[in-house]
């Protein structure tokens, strides 16, 4: 196998940059530039080029294989951060036999196939690297970490312990086989099934997570919704300021509110137009205000019909508080009075939807595991049928397990006779 | 000196279908073994079939072999097991007459043409790296074009009781250690495996009246397709348990068990394990059942199942002795350990011929299998496998989702043996597809085909195809409105949907006798096709779920492969499977499927791996 390496930090000058060197040869390769220091230790050295000349002194850190990222042995040099500092290394680092620069990605590759990572992980860690705001960073690394995975292997130990104990009845019938196994089966397949439903829902708030929850701001025209819309992004760290088309167009700002991703819409103004083009922008208004999880219904009067029915994580609020005395709940986007207050209002109703626990993140696993919850509640059908369909029951644990496998890993039968020898007593 | 085509070494199970099978190839053979009067011998338990077990038997038969038909001129005590289940994972056994079926086995030997040799075998004969044939130990020569050794175990095997220990193959046979010396010589590396058996009782010093006695089926189901009724008269067994006064003594005299006595290096199996094991793995649970099997009709000799030991004799005795219905018995032979020599099979061709040398075919015990069904069906195989060679006959294909015999060649030469290799329904994973009463459909043409099979059995084949077709386009004309269907007593949602004969009987509680009041017709079926298309109903569309999961990997096939993929690590890849592949470096998915070995749950790993490949250099 090749040794790779490549630049590990973020190009352009930088204070230090990391070149990571990973392989078989990672350590004889390294040993050529510089005294290797032993693994585990630090140590500062003078890196030179194959014709004796100082490239930099650099931290130079070693990493034995099982022990490092990859999995592989690792060495990484910290440069200073120096545009032709890194080329250099890197040049040097090529003329090196059997070591080559890396793919994209392929130090994670490795990390996967060494076991290091597993797949859901690795996703994980592409959603850290992405992620802007503090809910996303937590949701990911609760991934990386291998919570997820932790409740994936709890799933795959109840349902092949399942299905052991239905191929115990099966192939060990003529032995001492207790009767009522099914009831274990039918808790264990239950449990799993509820297990797997409480997260599919969790996901669809997750994915918000990733991507963002949507705040509309819905009211009649020169309600003061751009005014307000700018006090926000002004108040917030815009993230990005996507302000598309023209102003019949919805116009969206994305902030960081409170360390959740929060896109705000102003919405067109809704009401009946004889302009054609202004009738597209109603409509479209009318849409993304249904979709989004949040509606801000900016009025000049409480008494105001609203365009669209309330939902109950929907706001109501009085425009122009700085000309009023009141108690309601008002805001001015002139003066930024009562913004701050509004803002923390939707921050804490967003934050009642966010799970603190673990999700699947990715589409890929949303898919996956619904298909193995129906898969789960066709079994428990067939488990409350009498006489119980054994070889059905367990082919159709055999299709869970195979659609979780699409999410974690594998199954084999083996480790469902090793589940059913290490549980009874069986033989003559 | 005559030249043969294929010499058999061992008259086991292996060797005696082996043998069999050559001859119906028309292949000239020649049998090497011990001792002619032990040909057919059941060295443990008189029992032919099972779960899993009665699979193998029906496949066996399927290709015209003779275990099923020895088996059921034997048989004393037919049950199906799993009756009350699925008929998936139902399987005929039968409990044998010991004397019967051996008699059975030598009989239908007899009526081939082939040449035995009483002798040991103690060396093969090669040249460049192919088989001549074997030496035996009275230095003569038995030339041949290709060996099918099935030694059993015999190779080095050692008798453990207590801590006397004896050479030995069987109790009361000599051990053949020779052979394993010289096989040494030419590379090969033997592990060591171990099985035990109970002590043999006297049947006429048991209390059968304190017993509870378990009777033969009602209406017994036969191991052979050729069969219809037992030819001897059927026994009960009795069933007794073990009890706290026993387990006592076992455990009081453990230390003196060869097993625990560390006596015995080898690995036995988890699935047959010694009355020690049980009681020491499982303390808590304070009786084990106990079957007293008569072994035939003509002796008195009892088979007590569920009871095999290594302990000395004495305590043997006594144990014996503590239990309900035993407490006056007179023990015939005491139980004891054997441990024996074997290869590991893993790199076996499909055909089950070694790399050791060419032509060197290797079936039963040796493989690490353990079981006479198992050891059966091996010698099918290497039999198959030398007509393929020597006379380039149509191959058969035995994989995992046409047959339990591609299961269990694939599970051997793929994965190894690390203990006694058993058959389970559970190994199949196309269980549902593969059941004893369809093995002939799955088997039997390709076999007569092949030329394994013979024109009266192909005959009376195409027989029951045919009346199972006439059942099938009976049952396909029916369109059974729901209001019908709830006349004939079939619960059914008025849906307005006409169903046919398949539909309905796809539907939980829907039997036969529905069917025929709904249609007169079927009357003229025969009873057992109409059987059938029940069985076949009650699983379509789990098969055809399965199936999709077949097509979709037969999608994925088309995928290529990276020259530079990395094997290596891919969980789910055995090493063998590994080196296979990193050696043939297969351009796609569908050419790695190709090599030989390569199992569909590697192909979904190397694919799994794949797709994520891909993903990450998305990312
Ligand atoms: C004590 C004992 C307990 C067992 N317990 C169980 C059990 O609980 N469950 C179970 O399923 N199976 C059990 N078995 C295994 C079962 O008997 C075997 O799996 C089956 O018989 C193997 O068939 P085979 O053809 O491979 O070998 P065998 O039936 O052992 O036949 C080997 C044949 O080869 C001949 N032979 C050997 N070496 C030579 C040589 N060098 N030259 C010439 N001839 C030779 C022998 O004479 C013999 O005829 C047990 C076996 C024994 C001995």
């Amino acid at each position: 196998m090749d040794t790779i390496f490549a630049q590990a930090t973020a190009h352009g000058r930088a204070g230090v940059s990391i070149v990571r060197l990973s392989g078989p040869q990672a350590f004889d390769i390294s040993s050529q530039f510089c005294d290797r220091p032993a693994v585990g230790k630090t140590g500062l050295r003078a890196i030179r080029a194959s014709d004796g000349s100082l490239v930099d002194r650099a931290v130079v850190l070693c990493f034995e294989a099982g022990a490092s990222f990859t999995g592989e042995r690792v060495v990484e040099f910290h440069v200073h951060g120096g545009l032709a500092t890194v080329a250099r290394l890197l040049s040097e680092l090529s003329k090196c036999d059997k070591c080559r620069l890396a793919e994209p990605g392929e130090f994670t590759r490795r990390a996967l196939e060494n076991g290091q990572l597993d797949l859901n992980q690795v996703e994980a860690l592409a959603d850290l690297i992405d992620a802007e705001t503090e809910s996303q960073r937590q949701q990911a690394i609760r991934v990386l970490d291998g919570s997820f995975g932790d409740v994936g292997a709890v799933w795959r130990t109840n349902l092949l312990r399942a299905a052991a104990l239905l191929e115990a009845s099966i192939d060990f019938s003529d032995e001492e086989i207790p009767s009522d196994l099914y009831l274990e089966v039918a808790d264990l397949v239950g449990q799993t099934q509820i297990s797997i439903s409480t997260i599919l829902e969790r996901s669809v708030i997750a994915s918000k997570i990733r991507s963002g929850f949507v705040v509309a701001i819905v009211g009649l025209p020169n309600v003061g919704k751009s005014t307000l819309l700018n006090a926000i992004a002004g108040r917030q760290a815009a993230i990005t300021s996507d302000v598309a088309g023209t102003t019949r167009d919805v116009i969206e700002v994305r902030v960081d509110l409170m360390g959740l991703a929060v896109t705000f819409l102003d919405t067109a103004g809704l009401r009946k137009s004889e302009d054609d083009i202004e009738n597209l922008g109603i409509s479209m208004a009318y849409s993304r205000a249904n979709e989004a999880d949040i509606r801000l219904f900016l009025v000049d009067s409480i008494d105001e019909t609203l365009p669209l029915i309330a939902r109950p994580d929907d706001f109501v609020v009085l425009s122009k508080a700085d000309e009023r005395l009141s108690c309601e709940l008002s805001v001015s986007g002139k003066t930024g009075l009562g913004v701050s207050n509004l803002l923390q209002l939707i921050s804490d109703k967003l934050m009642q939807k966010t799970p603190t626990d673990v999700v699947a993140i990715r589409e890929r696993q949303v898919v996956g595991l619904r298909a193995a919850s129906v898969v789960l509640t066709r079994t428990l059908e067939l488990i409350d049928q009498k006489p119980l369909p054994f070889e059905l029951a367990c082919q159709e644990l055999y299709f869970a397990l195979s659609e979780l496998d699409f999410v974690f890993g594998k199954i084999d039968i083996e480790s469902v006779l090793d589940e059913i020898f290490s549980s009874f007593c069986l033989g003559k | 000196m005559k030249h043969f085509d294929v010499v058999v070494v061992g008259g086991g199970h292996a060797g005696c279908e082996a043998l069999h099978a050559a001859c119906r190839y028309g292949l000239k053979a020649a049998l090497v073994t011990l001792d002619k009067t032990t040909v057919g011998v059941m060295s443990c338990n008189p029992a032919i079939g099972g779960l899993g077990k009665g699979h193998l038997v029906r496949e066996i038969d399927a290709l015209d072999g003779i275990m099923g038909t020895a088996a059921d001129m034997s048989g004393i005590q037919f049950r199906l097991l799993n009756r009350s289940k699925g008929p998936a994972v139902q399987g005929p056994r039968t409990q044998s007459d010991r004397k019967l079926y051996l008699e059975a086995i030598q009989l239908l030997l007899e009526k081939q043409d082939f040449i035995t040799i009483e002798g040991e075998a103690s060396a093969l004969l090669s040249s460049k790296g192919v088989v001549t044939g074997v030496q035996l130990s009275d230095g003569s020569e038995v030339l041949a074009s290709a060996v099918i050794l099935t030694a059993g175990t015999f190779m080095r095997g050692t008798i453990h009781i207590g801590d006397k220990r004896v050479s030995a193959g069987r109790m009361g046979e000599g051990a053949a250690d020779k052979l394993s010396v010289q096989m040494e010589s030419l590379g090969a590396t033997f592990g060591r495996l171990k099985t035990g058996t109970p002590p043999r009782l006297n049947g006429d010093t048991i209390d059968w009246q304190q017993l509870e006695i378990q009777p033969a089926d009602e209406c017994p189901v036969m191991l052979s397709f050729l069969s219809s009724t037992p030819t001897v008269r059927q026994v009960g067994c009795g069933i007794t348990h073990t009890n706290a006064a026993t387990h006592d003594i076992i455990r009081e005299n453990i230390g003196r068990s060869a097993m625990y006595g560390g006596h015995i290096e080898g690995i036995g199996p988890r699935y047959c394990p010694s009355i020690e094991d049980k009681i020491i793995r499982f303390s808590d649970k304070t009786s084990h059942q106990i079957f007293l099997e008569p072994e035939g009709l003509s002796t008195n000799c009892v088979y007590p199942n569920g009871i095999s030991t290594s302990l000395p004799e004495d305590v043997q005795y006594k144990y014996v002795r503590s239990i309900v219905g035993l407490e006056g018995v007179e023990v015939l032979q005491p139980g004891y350990a054997i441990e024996y020599d074997f290869l590991n099979p893993q790199g076996l061709s499909s055909d089950l011929e070694s790399s050791l040398l060419g032509g060197l075919f290797l079936a039963g015990q040796i493989n690490g299998t353990t079981g006479y069904e198992e050891a059966a069906a091996q010698g099918l195989v290497a039999a198959i496998g030398v007509a393929k060679k020597l006379k380039a006959v149509e191959p058969i294909r035995f994989d995992r989702s046409t047959s339990y015999i591609g299961v269990m060649i694939d599970d051997l030469t793929t994965r190894g043996a690390t203990e006694p290799y058993r058959m389970f329904t559970s190994r199949a994973e196309f269980r549902l597809k593969l059941r004893a009463d369809n093995a002939d459909q799955r088997l039997t043409e390709q076999g007569y085909r092949s030329g394994c099979v013979s024109s009266g059995r192909y005959n009376s084949f195409l027989k029951k195809v045919d009346q199972l077709n006439i059942c099938r386009g009976a049952l396909s004309k029916m369109a059974v409105s729901p209001n019908q269907a709830r006349v004939a007593g079939i619960e059914l949602g008025l849906d307005g949907r006409r169903r046919n004969g398949h539909e309905l009987l796809a539907i939980p509680g829907v039997s036969t006798k529905h069917l025929l009041a709904l249609e007169p017709a079927l009357r003229d079926c025969e009873p057992s096709s109409l059987t059938q298309a029940a069985r076949e109903a009650l699983y379509v569309t789990y098969i055809e779920r399965q199936g999709r999961d077949i097509e979709a990997l037969a999608r994925d096939l088309n995928i290529d492969i990276p020259v530079e993929f990395e094997y290596r690590g891919v969980s789910g890849l055995s090493s063998e499977m590994i080196s296979k592949l990193s050696l043939a470096r297969p351009r796609s998915l569908g050419a790695a499927k190709n090599i030989e070995g390569i199992t569909p749950a590697a192909l979904t790993a190397v694919l799994l791996r794949l797709k994520s490949h891909k993903l990450k250099k998305a990312i």
